[in-house]
C-alpha cells in the first residue's frame, strides 16, 4: 500500500501494555505502533485479549502497567481527549434503529460538537457519495444490512477523528457491498485517518496494511499480510492464524 | 416434564436477583408497611379532660407536655367535643383523669386514667398509649417511692372508630395479594419471555414438547414458591404484627392457591403477548401492579371511588381475593359468605388459562 | 432411486411488504452437507424456520424426511436437530444440566446417545459442572451442537453456526460436521461466509429470497463464464477507478491486496490484459489468469440477477 507519506507519525504507541484481572493476565506485555493513515488489522481467537486491549485504546479502561498513547494522548490521564479524537463502529450496535439516517447524523454530530452547517454538509456528502439521497428519511432498521454498515461507518468518521476503531465491520454483508465498504475504508485511510479493525474473518485481514495476531494475551505475529504468509509458507492469513492460534489453547479461555 | 421442572428450579435458585425478589421482598414489604406507616411520635396533639384539677393531675400534664411527645390542643369538655376533634383529625389522643385523682392517690387507692386514641391509625395509637402511660406511671411511682413495683395508675385505652378492626389490618390482606400477584404473574411472564429473547424457546418449540407441557413446566415451580411466600407473609404478620387469624387456616390456604393459579395464568397470558423480558416486565407493572394497588380497595376504599372506577375494579382479580382473605382472617367467616367471590376467581382463572392456550403458538409467527 | 431427504418447491414468505422468500426450489440428498450461502437478509433464517416447522410458508411445499413441514409437524419435530442462530443454551445451567435437559425433553437417556457426540462433548467433559455462560464462544458452540444432537436426529439444521466464532473454532466445528456426516445424518447449514462453501457437498447461493445457483462447489465454479485475472496494483483505489472506466473490462473488485478482473471475451490472455493496463498507465507488480472462487461466482450471479 502506498500512502501519502503515511507512516511517519505514530497515532498509536503501545509499550509493555499489561492488563490483569485478578490473577488472569488478559494482555501480557503488548508492544506495537500504528502509523497515521494505516489500516491495522487486530486479530485473535475468542478470549485472546483483543477486546480488552481495544477497550484500553478507546479510553474505556486503564492498563495495569505500561505506556499507551493514542492520538498523542495518555490513556491513564487523558481519556476524554482520546474519546474526542477517535471514532468507533461495531457490527452490533452503532446507529439508532428507530431514528432516520439524517436524525442519526444530527445526533452523533451533536455529540462530537459539530454545528448544524457542518452536520448538513457531512450528511449531503455521504448521501451523494453512497447514492442514498432517497434514503435520508428512512428509518435505519428498514435499510439493508450493507447500507446500514456504510452509514454507520460514515457516522463514525463524521468528526474527522485521527483513528477509526472498527469492530467486525462487515460481518454478514454481501460480497459486493463488502467491497464497497472496504473501498470506503481505503479512501478514509488515504485521507490520513488511521483505521484499526478487529475481525474473526481472515479474508478481511488480507485488506489490511499490517496485521497483528494475538494468542493467549500476547502478540504472536505482527507484519504485512504478504510477509506473514511468506514467513509461514502458506497461501492465506487463515492458515497463518490456524498455525499460530491452534497450538496452545490455554484452558483458561474455556 | 420432570426435567423441565428441575430446570426451572435451577434457573430460580441460580439467579440471586430472582431469589431476592422472591423471598426478600415479602419480608421487606411486610416490614415496610408495618413499620413505615407508623410515623415517629413528636408533638402529637392531645387533649386533656381533667375534672379533678388537682396538684397531681396538673403535674402529670406538665410532665406530658414537657416530654416533647405531646402538645396540648383545645380543652375539650364533653364527649361530643372529643368525638368532633377526632373526626377532624385535630387530636390523636385524649387523656381523661378520674375526678378526685390526686386524693385517691394520696389515700393509697388506685385512681384511673383513660387514654382514648384514634384506632384508624393503629400503630400510632399504640405508640401514643405506650409513651403517655410510661410518663404517667413514672410520675406516680416517684410520688410513692415505697411501692415502686405497683402500677398505681392503670391507663385504659379505648379504640375509637373501627372498634371491629375492620381496616386496621387491612394492609396484610393487601400485601399478600400484591406480592402473590407480583411474584406469580411477573416472574412467570418474565421467565417465558426470557426464553423467547435468548432463543431457547425456538428449540423448545422444535422439540416434541406440547404447549401445555411447556406451560405447566414453567408454572409448577412458581405455584410452589408463591405458596411458600404466602405462608411466610402470614406467619410474619401473625407474629410480628399480631394480625388475628380468626377463620379456618386450611380454607385460607386453599383460596390462596386458587389466587396463585389465577395470577400465574395471567402471567402466562402476558408472556404470550410480549416478546422480550422488558415488555413482560412493563406489562406486569402497569397492567397488574398499579391497578392492583389502586383499584383493588387495598389503599383507596372502593366505596369512595368514582362510579367508572368502581366498575373497573370489578375486573380486578385482587379485589375479590382481598374480600375473601379479609373475611377469613379478620372476621373468621366461612365459605358460605364468599362463595360468590370464589366463583368469580375460578371463572377468571378459566378465562386466562383458556386464552393463554389459545394464544400460545406452536410456531414462531 | 429416490435419495431426496429435504425438498422445497415454490416456497414464499413475506413479512408485510418485505418479501423474505421469493419462490425457492431445492432438493437435498440424504447424508450430505448442504450449505445455504448468502448475506444477512438473503432469507436463510426464514427458510430454516419453515423447515423446522417454526414458520408457515405463505405458499409452496416443503418436506423433510418425507414429512410435510405444515401438516406433519409433530412427527417431524421428533427427528429434527436444530441450532438457531443465537446459541440456544441456558447460560445459568451447567454444561451437563443443559445436556440432561435437552435429552429429557426428547425423552432419551444421555448415555444412549453420548457416543454420537463423543468427539464434540469429549472436549467439554472436564468442564461439565461449569455454567454454560462461562464458556468461550467456541465451547458454547460445541455444547449447543451436542444438545441439538443428543436425541440422534435424522436431519440436523444449523443456522449460521459459525457467525461470531473465531477461525480456530470454526475450523474445529467443520471437522465435527464431517464426522457427523459419517453417521449418516443429513446436515443443512447456513453461512454468510463464502469460504465455507468448499467444505459442503453441495451449496445454494442465496440473495434477496431467491436461490441464484445450486450445485457442488465445483459445478458452481464451472458455471463462471468470464475470463478472470488477478493483479496486484501499486495503488488499489486509483487502479480500481481507472479499470472500471475501461472498455472490455467487465468487473474489477478488490480481493485483499489484489484486484480480480473479469473481462469480456476478446481479452483472453494476461498479455492482452497487460496491454490494457499499459494503455491506462496502471502500475502493477503481478498479473496472472486465475480460476474463480465461490466469491467471484457469487458476485457475478448477484450482478446477473440484479440486471433485468
Amino acid at each position: 500500500m502506498n500512502k501519502p507519506d503515511g507512516n511517519k507519525w505514530k497515532v498509536i504507541v503501545v509499550e509493555n501494555l499489561v492488563k490483569k484481572f485478578g490473577s488472569f493476565v488478559a494482555n501480557d506485555h503488548l508492544n506495537f505502533e500504528v502509523g497515521g493513515g494505516e489500516i491495522f488489522g487486530f486479530l485473535g481467537a475468542n478470549g485472546a485479549g483483543k477486546t480488552t486491549a481495544m477497550r484500553i485504546l478507546c479510553g474505556l479502561s486503564k492498563p495495569t502497567s505500561g505506556n499507551v498513547k493514542v492520538a498523542g494522548f495518555d490513556v491513564y490521564t487523558q481519556t476524554e481527549k482520546i474519546k474526542a479524537h477517535i471514532g468507533y463502529m461495531s457490527q452490533r450496535f452503532s446507529l439508532y434503529e428507530d431514528l432516520t439516517v439524517s436524525e442519526n447524523f444530527q445526533f452523533y454530530g451533536g455529540i462530537y460538537g459539530l454545528n448544524r452547517m457542518q452536520i448538513k454538509e457531512k450528511l449531503e456528502n455521504m448521501l451523494s457519495r453512497l447514492q442514498l439521497e432517497a434514503m435520508r428519511k428512512r428509518l435505519i432498521r428498514t435499510l439493508p444490512p450493507g447500507i446500514r454498515q456504510k452509514v454507520a461507518f460514515s457516522v463514525a468518521i463524521m468528526h474527522e477523528p485521527e483513528i477509526a476503531f472498527l469492530d467486525e465491520p462487515t460481518g454478514g454483508v454481501d460480497p459486493i457491498t463488502r467491497r464497497q465498504f472496504w473501498e470506503m475504508i481505503y479512501e478514509t485511510a488515504a485521507r490520513g485517518i488511521t483505521v484499526f479493525v478487529t475481525t474473526h474473518y481472515m479474508d478481511e485481514a488480507e485488506y489490511c496494511d499490517r496485521i497483528s495476531i494475538m494468542v493467549d494475551g500476547r502478540i504472536e505475529a505482527l507484519d504485512t499480510p504478504a510477509e506473514l504468509k511468506k514467513q509461514h509458507d502458506v497461501s492465506s492469513i487463515n492458515d497463518v492464524f490456524l498455525k499460530l492460534a491452534r497450538k496452545p489453547a490455554r484452558n483458561i479461555q474455556l | 416434564m420432570k426435567r423441565f421442572v428441575i430446570k426451572e428450579f435451577l434457573h430460580i435458585f441460580r439467579d440471586i436477583r430472582t431469589m431476592v425478589i422472591l423471598f426478600g421482598m415479602p419480608v421487606v414489604q411486610v416490614l415496610l408497611f408495618g413499620f413505615a406507616i407508623t410515623t415517629d411520635i413528636k408533638d402529637a396533639w392531645i387533649s386533656v379532660v381533667d375534672p379533678s384539677h388537682d396538684q397531681v393531675t396538673l403535674a402529670i400534664q406538665d410532665k406530658l407536655f414537657a416530654s416533647g411527645y405531646f402538645r396540648e390542643a383545645e380543652k375539650s369538655n364533653s364527649p361530643e367535643d372529643i368525638e368532633e376533634q377526632f373526626r377532624y383529625g385535630k387530636i390523636k389522643m385524649v387523656v381523661v383523669f378520674e375526678s378526685g385523682f390526686g386524693k385517691k392517690l394520696q389515700r393509697g387507692e388506685q385512681p384511673s386514667v383513660q387514654l382514648i386514641t384514634d384506632a384508624s391509625d393503629p400503630n400510632t395509637a399504640r405508640l401514643l398509649v405506650n409513651y403517655a402511660g410510661g410518663i404517667i406511671n413514672d410520675y406516680t411511682t416517684s410520688l410513692n417511692p415505697n411501692t415502686p413495683a405497683l402500677p398505681l395508675v392503670l391507663p385504659e385505652s379505648r379504640m375509637l372508630y373501627n372498634p371491629s378492626l375492620k381496616s386496621v389490618f387491612m394492609f396484610v390482606p393487601g400485601i399478600i395479594t400484591i406480592l402473590l400477584m407480583l411474584v406469580s404473574a411477573m416472574m412467570t411472564s418474565i421467565s417465558i419471555a426470557r426464553e423467547k429473547e435468548t432463543g431457547t424457546m425456538e428449540v423448545l418449540l422444535v422439540s416434541p414438547l406440547k404447549p401445555y407441557q411447556i406451560i405447566i413446566g414453567k408454572v409448577l415451580p412458581y405455584v410452589l414458591l408463591s405458596f411458600i411466600n404466602a405462608v411466610i407473609i402470614l406467619i410474619m404478620s401473625y407474629f410480628v404484627f399480631n394480625v388475628p387469624m380468626q377463620g379456618n387456616l386450611i380454607l385460607l390456604l386453599v383460596e390462596t392457591i386458587l389466587f396463585i393459579i389465577l395470577a400465574l395464568s395471567l402471567g402466562i397470558f402476558i408472556s404470550t403477548v410480549s416478546n422480550n423480558q422488558q415488555t413482560a416486565m412493563m406489562l406486569s407493572m402497569f397492567a397488574l401492579m398499579l391497578p392492583t394497588i389502586l383499584l383493588s380497595g387495598f389503599i383507596f376504599p372502593i366505596e369512595n371511588m368514582p362510579e367508572v372506577l368502581q366498575w373497573l375494579s370489578v375486573l380486578m382479580p385482587p379485589r375479590w381475593f382481598i374480600v375473601i382473605i379479609k373475611s377469613i382472617m379478620l372476621k373468621g367467616t366461612g365459605l358460605f359468605y364468599f362463595w360468590q367471590e370464589t366463583l368469580i376467581l375460578i371463572g377468571m382463572t378459566g378465562i386466562f388459562i383458556g386464552a393463554s392456550i389459545m394464544k400460545f403458538k406452536v410456531r414462531l409467527a | 432411486m429416490n435419495n431426496t431427504e429435504v425438498y422445497g418447491q415454490q416456497l414464499t414468505k413475506s413479512y408485510g411488504e418485505h418479501q423474505a422468500l421469493n419462490g425457492l426450489y431445492f432438493e437435498i440428498n440424504r447424508g450430505e452437507i448442504f450449505g445455504f450461502i448468502g448475506p444477512d437478509g438473503a432469507g436463510k433464517t426464514s427458510l430454516f424456520r419453515i423447515l423446522t416447522t417454526l414458520l408457515l410458508p405463505d405458499s409452496g411445499v416443503a418436506n423433510v424426511a418425507g414429512l410435510d413441514v405444515v401438516k406433519q409437524y409433530r412427527q417431524l419435530r421428533l427427528i429434527l436437530g436444530y441450532m438457531p442462530q443465537k446459541f440456544s443454551l441456558y447460560t445459568d445451567l451447567t454444561v451437563r444440566e443443559n445436556l440432561d435437559f435437552f435429552a429429557g425433553i426428547f425423552k432419551v437417556k444421555v448415555k444412549e446417545n453420548l457416543y454420537l457426540v463423543d468427539q464434540i462433548y469429549g472436549q467439554l467433559q472436564p468442564f461439565e459442572s461449569r455454567r454454560a455462560g462461562d464458556l468461550s464462544g467456541g465451547m458454547k458452540q460445541k455444547l449447543a451442537l451436542s444438545c441439538a444432537l443428543i436425541h440422534k436426529p435424522r436431519v440436523l439444521i444449523l443456522d449460521e453456526p459459525t457467525t461470531g466464532v473465531d477461525a480456530v473454532s470454526r475450523q474445529e466445528f467443520w471437522e465435527m460436521l464431517l464426522l457427523l456426516k459419517k453417521e449418516g445424518i443429513t446436515i443443512l447449514v447456513s453461512t454468510p461466509y463464502m469460504d465455507e462453501a468448499r467444505l459442503c457437498d453441495r451449496i445454494a447461493l442465496m440473495q434477496h429470497g431467491i436461490i441464484m445457483a445450486t450445485g457442488s462447489p465445483v459445478e458452481i465454479i464451472s458455471g463462471f463464464s468470464k475470463n478472470l485475472f488477478r493483479l496486484k496494483p501499486d495503488n488499489t483505489l486509483t487502479a480500481l477507478h481507472q479499470l472500471r472506466q475501461m472498455s472490455g473490462i467487465h468487473r474489477a473488485e478488490m480481493f485483499g491486496a489484489y484486484i480480480h478482473l473479469s473481462t469480456s471475451s476478446e481479452i483472453k490472455t494476461p498479455a492482452a490484459v497487460a496491454q490494457k493496463l499499459q494503455s491506462g498507465n496502471i502500475h502493477y507488480t503481478m498479473l496472472e489468469a486465475i480460476e474463480p472462487g465461490i466469491e467471484d461466482c457469487f458476485i457475478e450471479l448477484m450482478q446477473q440477477t440484479s440486471e433485468p
